[in-house]
């Protein structure tokens, strides 16, 4: 018998699966339709592109750190609250910058608010890393609690920094106002604001899938979601990696919170706890531990949120319940299954 | 019948541990008497129904190893059943039964159908679920408005004996005026005893045996032939009507049901924290814990106010000990003794009361 040598086309690739991704157009579709006015629906379509993205930003490390360690973190909402805090804050202090009449000088501080809310944000997740959640590694029910209590300790130290009450976080002038778009002779308003957080959320999730995909580090991140304990077998200290990747989903969480808070326009403490539910929703619809099944999921709760809130406002509060009904029971491990899960 | 036989021969294993139990069950008793006040009695009938709502989670957290974050949909809807039933119905007896009936009814269907689709999976999928039901429940309360009152609540009548206004008794009986209120206070003392006793006989029994061997290890229990998604679907079902006659006690005591005494989040995050503090895996973890958690949110306010006087002009901790800080320090608590002693004050009492024995 003649040796067999395989050739690049004969290994087989997995095939890509892009009936989610197409569900995200056919939501999109179906809302132009029963909207009605292709003006509206531009309009709703951004806000909900924008409204899901955010998500996207701040469930991105929550799903990532549940496929590496088998930790769900309950306390992630502190971080996306302290990011939002610390911005109102740094948009106080460079009130020069942030309420001046140019677009630079605005971007400017809206730029050094992130950072400082991402440095902030993923400080406190090394440390909460450190002190609550290793300790009790592979102990779910202790987790679910652990990470609880520790989100009502950072709740209350907001408290205690910030104030217990309600915090303006105004849009700097610039970014106030939307653009109009003439479509068939009727005007469509694009707010600016949205459209820079379209933006930064595309970026963030090219950013995201370049070092997953094209990076060893993401190599290694993605082959632990797949199979923790072969990546320690072979040598590599898959803690030291899920620290790396806790710190970077809390840094991202602070980002979402800054960006969240500029949507509301306002902080209150108890955020972390509101977007919490949200977050669950998207990451059980994208498959636990997907990242681009968080993305598919954030944008499809964005969209109808905003859809169903135009069409039939009352059931606008239940739209993500039933689209995770739905999608539960059309793939009940989610969008994009992690296999080994 | 003796006292082996009423415990469900649950005994408390500890001399202290007992002691205390017996302190707060007279205290509990006697409170009318010995701490008057309408705050004082207020904070009491809360402690009550908490130990009912507090034992039934127990069932599911301690004894099974569930975590469900739906508790206080339950709660609520004991609550409602209540309040909506007497203000539909008019104030009686009948509109109370009718109300509590058909929260039970609700809550069993409920629990049922929750429990069926997500206890298959892993207990982090519960979790997470219950957490979206809870919080779509909430908002279906708060929207049904011309149902539920909406944000503001229902105010309603209970039946004419528990009514303040009722007074049987011309004279004072040991310097108290005996009326509807202390009536409806030994009402809720009288049902949370019987149904407390009712839990221990539960968690006692082979079908509490089976529970708690599915928190040990589940893998193993459905080896030996228990269907497990079964027992946990019965655990979540039971703490669920449980819990809702803990609200529909609730609705009986304020004579008001609003989404925040009841449906909020703040008061599952408080149900854990009792749960822990007291002690997972024991029914009288549940009673220490509500008396230590009502009293200190009742009253810790107080102590702290004084702390921060004692610090008044110390920067950063004058902030850290105001009076609005308290839940603070019981969260700092929770982590402990989530990590250092994870049976809680009951379970350190009864390791020390087993060291002295050996």
């Amino acid at each position: 018998m003649s040796p067999v040598t395989a050739r690049a086309g004969d290994i087989p690739k997995a095939r890509f699966d892009g009936i989610p991704l197409a569900l995200v157009g056919a939501v999109m579709a179906a809302g132009l339709p029963l909207v009605g006015s292709a003006s509206t629906w531009l309009t709703l379509t951004a806000a909900g592109l924008a409204m899901g993205l955010i998500v996207f930003v701040i469930a991105s490390g929550l799903t990532l750190v549940f496929g590496l360690m088998d930790v769900l973190n309950f306390g992630h909402g502190v971080f996306v609250a302290f990011g939002a805090f610390v911005a109102t804050s740094v948009m106080a202090g460079m009130a020069g910058w942030s309420g001046a009449d140019s677009l630079l000088l605005n971007l400017g501080a809206i730029f050094i608010a992130m950072l400082a809310a991402m440095a902030v944000a993923g400080a406190l997740g090394l440390a909460f890393e450190r002190v609550l959640v290793r300790p009790v590694y592979g102990q779910h029910l202790k987790q679910i609690l652990i990470t609880m209590g520790g989100m009502i300790i950072g709740e209350e130290f907001i408290k205690v920094i910030w104030g217990p009450d309600q915090i303006p976080l105004p849009l700097p002038p610039a970014l106030r106002g939307a653009f109009l778009i003439d479509i068939g002779g009727e005007q469509a308003a694009i707010e600016k604001y949205r459209v820079l957080a379209v933006v930064l959320g595309l970026v963030v999730f090219a950013v995201l899938l370049w070092t997953l995909n094209r990076t060893k580090l993401g190599l290694l991140v993605r082959a632990g979601v797949q199979d923790r304990e072969m990546v320690e077998a072979l040598g590599y200290r898959i803690r030291r990696l899920f620290v790396g990747v806790f710190v970077a989903g809390s840094a991202l969480a602070g980002l979402g919170g800054v960006l969240w808070g500029l949507y509301q326009q306002s902080v209150v403490p108890q955020i972390g706890g509101q977007v919490n539910v949200l977050l669950f929703i998207v990451i059980i619809i994208g498959g636990l531990g997907s990242t681009l099944g968080c993305f598919v999921g954030a944008l499809l709760v964005g969209l109808l949120a905003n859809y169903s809130g135009f069409l039939v406002p009352k059931l606008a509060l239940f739209s993500n319940i039933a689209l995770m009904v739905a999608v539960l029971l059309w793939r009940p491990r989610g969008l994009y299954p992690v296999t080994s899960r | 019948m003796n006292l082996q036989r009423l415990l469900s021969l649950d005994l408390p294993r500890s001399r202290w541990l007992a002691g205390a139990l017996l302190l707060i069950v007279v205290a509990l008793a006697l409170a009318p008497f010995l701490f008057p006040g309408a705050k004082a009695l207020g904070v009491a009938a809360k402690m009550l129904v908490f130990i009912l709502l507090v034992a039934s989670y127990d069932l599911l957290l301690g004894y099974t190893g569930i975590v469900s974050f739906a508790h206080t949909m339950f709660f609520g809807i004991g609550a409602y059943g209540v309040a909506i039933a007497s203000t539909r119905l008019g104030e009686g007896w009948l509109a109370l039964g009718a109300g509590l009936a058909a929260a039970l009814a609700v809550s069993l269907v409920l629990s049922l159908v929750i429990g069926l689709f997500s206890l298959r999976v892993k207990a982090i999928f519960f979790a997470m679920i219950t957490l979206a039901v809870a919080a779509a429940f909430q908002t279906l309360a708060s929207q049904l408005s011309t149902f539920t009152g909406g944000e503001d609540g229902l105010t309603f009548r209970n039946p004419a004996w528990l009514e303040p206004s009722f007074e049987p008794f011309e004279n004072e009986v040991f310097g108290v005026l005996l009326d509807g209120k202390l009536l409806t206070y030994w009402l809720l003392f009288v049902t949370v005893a019987l149904l407390f006793g009712l839990l221990l006989r539960i968690v006692n029994s082979p079908f509490g045996r089976v529970l708690q061997a599915i928190r040990e290890n589940d893998f193993r229990a459905e080896a030996i032939g228990y269907r497990t998604v079964v027992y946990r679907t019965l655990a979540s079902v039971i703490a669920a009507l449980f819990a809702t006659a803990a609200g529909a006690l609730l609705a009986l005591w304020l004579r008001y049901t609003g989404p925040d005494t009841t449906l909020s989040f703040e008061i599952m995050l408080d149900i854990l924290l009792i749960v822990v503090i007291g002690g997972m895996g024991t029914l009288y973890g549940a009673v220490i814990g509500a008396v230590l958690f009502v009293g200190a949110q009742n009253y810790l306010q107080d102590l702290l106010a004084l702390g921060a006087q004692a610090v008044h002009g110390v920067p950063v901790l004058q902030d850290l000990v105001a009076p609005g800080r308290w839940l603070l320090w019981l969260g700092v608590l929770f982590v402990l003794s989530v990590y250092h002693f994870p049976t809680g004050v009951v379970g350190r009492l009864r390791a020390r009361a087993a060291g002295w024995r050996r």
